[in-house]
């Protein structure tokens, strides 16, 4: 299994076909105290970009995009009744859904954890 | 001499330790007065309100008969006293300075209420026949005269019911109006030092929001602007004065160039506190303006509406103003509906409210239109802009002004939170400036300026007023650069400390709900 | 200007603190092709307060106010008795000339009553929430049915012939804009509603049907089988109510299963004023409440453990959301709000009972006698205070007549529905607890005589 990072601060494990994304912790501390998430329907698909989910804290709604065309498989029921597990623990408890990948090929673009450091590093 | 040595003492032995406010059994402070819910203190067959018997008949309703309800009553005396208490927990601008950036918090004349309480004015029926209230239609047409000379412009649509509701119709006149010479565009220019409800507004009408930049100055960068003109363009939506506080130089070119290329300028005039009778949009280029009658005229803000948002419209947009509106035909004023629409109106958009606008609101307007005159509004404008520059000038040394280079401000001056301590933010200072007795500025907007401070002060506040706020702010300035911790507990004075925002909206509870029996046990 | 308290020894003090000259220096951003020299041409100078009080009451005095004359118009706007602690209460400086709570601590009455108004709105209503109010009604019922859009993902709404034609108009307005698809027609003089038809048009595509109760002819349908048959399809169903008063006899349309109750409050606190402000209702089921439009008080606690309140979930709102706002809305009908909440906390459950049973009562004792007037018929099976008589002439023409006799008898249907020749003889009536015996008898005795 491997991590990897887009530059709108999602993380993407990917196991097989398929992938599961999240919020950076660098994310969920900029956006402050998260009061709701509000996730995609199962079945839904995406191209990567696409409007994915809504992440809203007291002060704002941010959007979260696809990183990667797919297909909604699972979400993460608990962050309904717990949306602070975005703030307590977003890269693993903390995830927001699962997709099936359509095309690997867009993984080619992502960053490695290293170099996702770098990059808010420089931010 | 006969000496009495018995009574009260007069004067009070001088503050100790043992002195310093010890709580109280009932939570209350002398005149700081805790009020519980109705729900917790009403019950539903206590009434305030007594009514003749009913005469018995046999019921019509349809076998629908409601059984419980839940709603508390409380009697008359209990009614005022919950609300006269409640009241006291409120600030407002008949206790003081209320800086409220781009609110426009002035004084409530008086006269207006008594106006508006008339009953020919106030019990009166909107589908009455229009015989009986040639008055009310007179009054409407009255200040849609004063508003379209005021701004310049053609015509003016008196319906809608705020501001955002006169953005909307601007917007939608512009859309029909594109419509009716099929030129369908699909964007809509909104800068983004911009209210948030412009592109709101501009989404709700089917329009792709786009952003035009600023120019370090805090205006709009006309370059940027007249590059991204072109014919899938329908409009562009225009604050000025802009938020940051200061007037658009360059209103006339752009409104020239955006209608070079076929598109239209809406203005949003919630500033127009700053210009009155010395500005008119009219000469600015400006097709659609919303007027927010409880801003720049005055009616009260009532702690969230209602306001009232008429929109000056240019001749090219006239002819798509929504339904109902006033016309004078001879010496009868005549309301134009959906039935005399076709013959006399028939590019209008449609209808947007039930009825014909906030006649409570224009009565209020126009009272304080009248008593002001041309020369009073213009000395309105005139003291709205004196008073910001006084408290921009007054602070510049103590606060950031990231605009303060830019020429004098309008209506409101801006600051930011540069050079605070490390850890202070904005919000202490508003929080800090509860305890000194004002209500705080506008908070973190505009957003193009980093922990925005915008402060109005309107033309209603006496120089004195002014200068104790200015020692008030300038203090609690210094205290945040010097890293006063105290300042983060703030407000210490108020009803309430600071309010856990996270938790309200993390487990919301909207309504009240009687405890269980577990709860009421503890 | 009795307003404004500068000298102008303060203003030239303050000039030289800003460092300018004049006036004008403070001005000059403004292009020079649009500097007004001097005041603006052809309008008068500033006046005392006693000139426009003379003024304004002259204007006053050219209207035939609802308390002149025998008065029974409805059709959205009903005249009740507002107690007089009421608007002494709404002029209070703390709420009159306060904002919108943005700083809870020191708006925590502001806060505390539009939490207790959106209780008392959604148990008048019969729904889990309410919110802390809209402009009026209609807008309210346009909101609804693009918040129906949101939740269904379909843009086709339903409107029963029975909603206000003035809502269908508005509703009309935006859907033109935003592409939603509305489905109507106008009523036609029946006593039974449209349920069944509305039941029949549902389909897969139905985001919502709209309900007016009681509707715009006073009839009253169990909303029951509407409410299933919608749900069955995956569609809400939204209900409308114009005269709240009713709600304190009937069932509301929360427990008959509609899943948004809109409604216009004025009849509540608020007064007729010509139209408004009026007092947008706005409640629905606690699962839809993010979707809401509009201002939503919340109650949590402060730094020291105190309860408070604070305006909440805020993202959805367009200062935030900006284009993905639920709705443009930001200034609302506060003090409206307020009113509403004060009238209803005086009335309480025992008083609004009465009040309803009063109007009912009076409703039921002038329907019978004007049906008895030669040419006049009722057409209601049904009704709470308002109904519809069909008269042998068109009813236009009579209501003229009747407010020139000094009889504010109605709405016309030829007014509300201009297109409609085939129900102008329809006139819709409103009784309320303010109409007295003798009213009855003079609207009775001057009908009389316009339809011989």
């Amino acid at each position: 299994m491997s991590r990897y990072f887009t530059d709108e601060h999602e993380w993407i494990d990917v196991d097989g076909d398929i992938a599961t994304i999240g919020i950076t912790d660098y994310a969920q501390e900029q956006l402050g105290d998260i009061v709701f998430v509000e996730l995609p329907a199962e079945g839904t698909t995406f191209d990567k970009g696409d409007d994915a989910a809504v992440v809203e804290s007291v002060k704002a709604a941010s959007d979260v995009y696809a990183p990667i065309s797919g297909e909604v498989i699972e979400t993460n029921g608990a962050l309904e009744d717990e949306p602070a597990l975005a703030n307590s623990d977003p890269e693993e408890d903390g995830w927001f859904f699962k997709l099936r990948i359509t095309d690997a090929g867009e993984l080619e673009g992502l960053m490695t954890e290293a170099a996702y450091k770098t990059f808010v590093a420089a931010l | 001499m006969t000496m009495i040595k018995e009574g009260r003492p007069t004067a009070p032995a001088p503050v100790n330790e043992a002195h310093m406010a010890p709580a109280t059994a009932t939570g209350n402070r002398a005149l700081m007065l805790e009020e519980p819910l109705i729900f917790e203190i009403g019950s539903t067959d206590t009434t305030g309100v007594d009514f003749a018997p009913a005469p018995r008949v046999a019921s019509r309703l349809g076998g629908l008969e409601r059984r419980a309800i839940g709603l508390p009553g409380l009697s008359e005396q209990e009614t005022v006293r919950h609300y006269t208490r409640l009241s006291r927990q409120n600030y407002a601008i008949d206790l003081g300075l209320f800086p409220l950036g781009s609110c426009t918090m002035k004084h409530n004349p008086r006269l207006n209420e008594k106006v508006a309480r008339m009953p020919g004015f106030a019990d009166l029926h909107p589908l009455a026949p229009q015989s009986t209230v040639q008055g009310a239609l007179a009054v409407i047409h009255e200040l849609a005269q004063w508003l379209i000379t005021l701004t310049g412009m053609h015509g003016v649509a008196m319906s809608p019911k705020a501001g955002a509701h006169g953005e909307l119709c601007g917007l939608l006149a512009i859309r029909a109006a594109l419509e009716a010479r099929g030129d369908a565009r699909s964007v809509v220019l909104v800068p983004e030092s911009a209210h948030g409800t412009n592109p709101a507004t501009a989404a709700f009408c089917g329009y792709k929001v786009e952003d035009i930049p600023a120019t370090p100055e805090g205006r709009v960068d006309l370059a940027a602007l007249k590059r991204r003109l072109g014919p899938d363009v329908a409009a562009v939506m225009i604050t000025n004065p802009n938020t940051c506080g200061l007037f658009e130089r360059d209103m006339k070119v752009i409104s020239d160039a955006v209608h070079a290329a076929g598109a239209f300028v809406y203005c949003d005039g919630a500033n127009f506190n700053a210009i009155v009778g010395r500005v008119r949009p009219g000469d600015l280029g400006v097709d659609a303006m919303h007027i927010n009658l409880h801003k720049t005229f005055s009616t009260p803000h009532g702690g969230g509406g209602p306001g009232s948002g008429p929109v000056v419209l240019s001749e090219a947009l006239v002819p798509f103003a929504p339904l109902p509106f006033v016309e004078k035909q001879g010496d009868r004023f005549v309301l134009i509906e959906e039935e005399s629409a076709q013959d006399h109106h028939a590019g209008t958009f449609g209808r947007m409210v039930a009825f014909h606008g906030q006649m409570g609101m224009f009565t209020r307007a126009l009272a304080y239109i009248l008593s002001h005159g041309a020369d009073g509004l213009r000395q309105v404008a005139e003291d709205a802009v004196l008073n910001a520059n006084y408290i921009l000038r007054s602070l510049d040394d103590v606060l950031d002004a990231p605009f303060g280079g830019s020429g004098p401000c309008m209506h409101e001056a801006l600051f930011s939170d540069k050079g605070l301590a490390e850890g202070f933010t904005t919000l202490d200072i508003a929080k800090g400036l509860i305890d000194e007795g004002f209500h705080p500025m506008t908070m973190y907007f505009p957003l193009v300026v980093h922990g925005a401070m915008l402060i109005e002060p309107t033309e209603t506040e006496s120089k004195a007023a002014l200068d104790q706020f200015i020692m008030a702010l300038r203090s609690l300035a210094q205290r945040a650069k010097a890293g006063d911790e105290a300042l983060k507990g703030a407000p210490y004075h108020a009803p309430r400390r600071r309010l856990d925002e996270t938790l309200a909206a993390r487990k919301p509870v909207l309504t009240w709900e009687a405890p269980t029996l577990a709860q009421a046990a503890e | 200007m009795r307003y404004l308290p500068l000298t102008d020894t303060d203003r030239q003090a303050m000039l030289s603190v800003i460092g300018a000259s004049s006036i004008d220096d403070l001005f000059v951003d403004v292009p020079a092709e649009a500097r007004l020299s001097g005041t603006i041409a052809g309008l008068p100078d500033h006046a005392s307060e006693m000139a426009v009080e003379r003024h304004m009451s002259k204007l006053a005095r050219h209207n035939l106010s609802a308390g002149e004359a025998p008065f029974f118009l409805g059709a959205g706007a009903y005249r009740h008795h507002v107690p007089a602690s009421v608007d002494h209460l709404i002029q209070r400086g703390e709420f009159l000339t306060a904002y919108t709570p943005y700083q809870p601590e020191i708006a925590q009455g502001t806060l505390q009553v539009l939490f207790e108004f959106q209780t008392q709105v959604a148990r008048l209503l019969g729904c889990d929430v309410a919110n802390a109010s809209m402009y009026d009604g209609s807008t309210a019922c346009w909101e609804a049915i693009g918040m129906a859009r949101r939740i269904t993902k379909r843009g086709k709404a339903i409107l029963s012939s029975g909603l206000h034609p003035h809502y269908v108009s508005v509703a009309n307005t935006m859907a033109k804009f935003t592409g939603d698809m509305l489905a109507y027609e106008a009523p036609s003089l029946d006593a039974a509603t449209d349920i069944d038809a509305l039941i029949a048009a549902i389909d897969k595509d139905t985001s919502c049907v709209v309900v007016q109760y009681p509707d715009i002819l006073g009839r009253i349908a169990d909303l029951t089988p509407l409410a299933a048959a919608a749900h069955a399809a995956g569609a809400l169903l939204v209900a409308v109510v114009t005269e709240p008063v009713a709600l304190g006899a009937l069932v509301p349309p929360g427990e008959m299963g509609a899943d948004i109750v809109v409604g216009e409050g004025q009849s509540i606190g608020v007064g007729l004023q010509f139209g408004g402000p009026y007092l947008g209702l706005f409640a629905c089921k606690a699962k839809y409440v993010r979707q809401m439009p509009g201002r939503l008080c919340g109650e949590t606690v402060d730094a020291a453990g105190k309860r408070g309140f604070v305006l909440t979930l805020s993202t959805r709102e367009q200062h935030i959301r900006r284009e993905k706002a639920t709705s443009n809305i930001c200034t609302n009908s506060g003090l409206c709000a307020l009113a509403f909440s004060i009238h209803m906390t005086l009335l309480g459950e025992a008083g609004l009972r009465d009040l309803a049973g009063l109007n009912h009562a009076y409703a039921v004792q002038a329907a019978d006698r004007l049906a008895q007037v030669p040419g006049v018929t009722l057409l209601n099976d049904s009704f709470f205070n308002e109904f519809t008589l069909v008269l042998s002439k068109d009813a236009r023409d009579v209501v003229r007549n009747l407010a020139d006799r000094g009889v504010l008898g109605g709405v016309s249907l030829g007014r509300l529905f201009p297109a409609q020749d085939a129900i102008g003889h329809g006139l819709v009536v409103a009784v309320t607890e303010t109409v007295t015996a003798e009213d009855i008898e003079a609207f009775a005795v001057a009908l009389e005589e316009e339809l011989a």
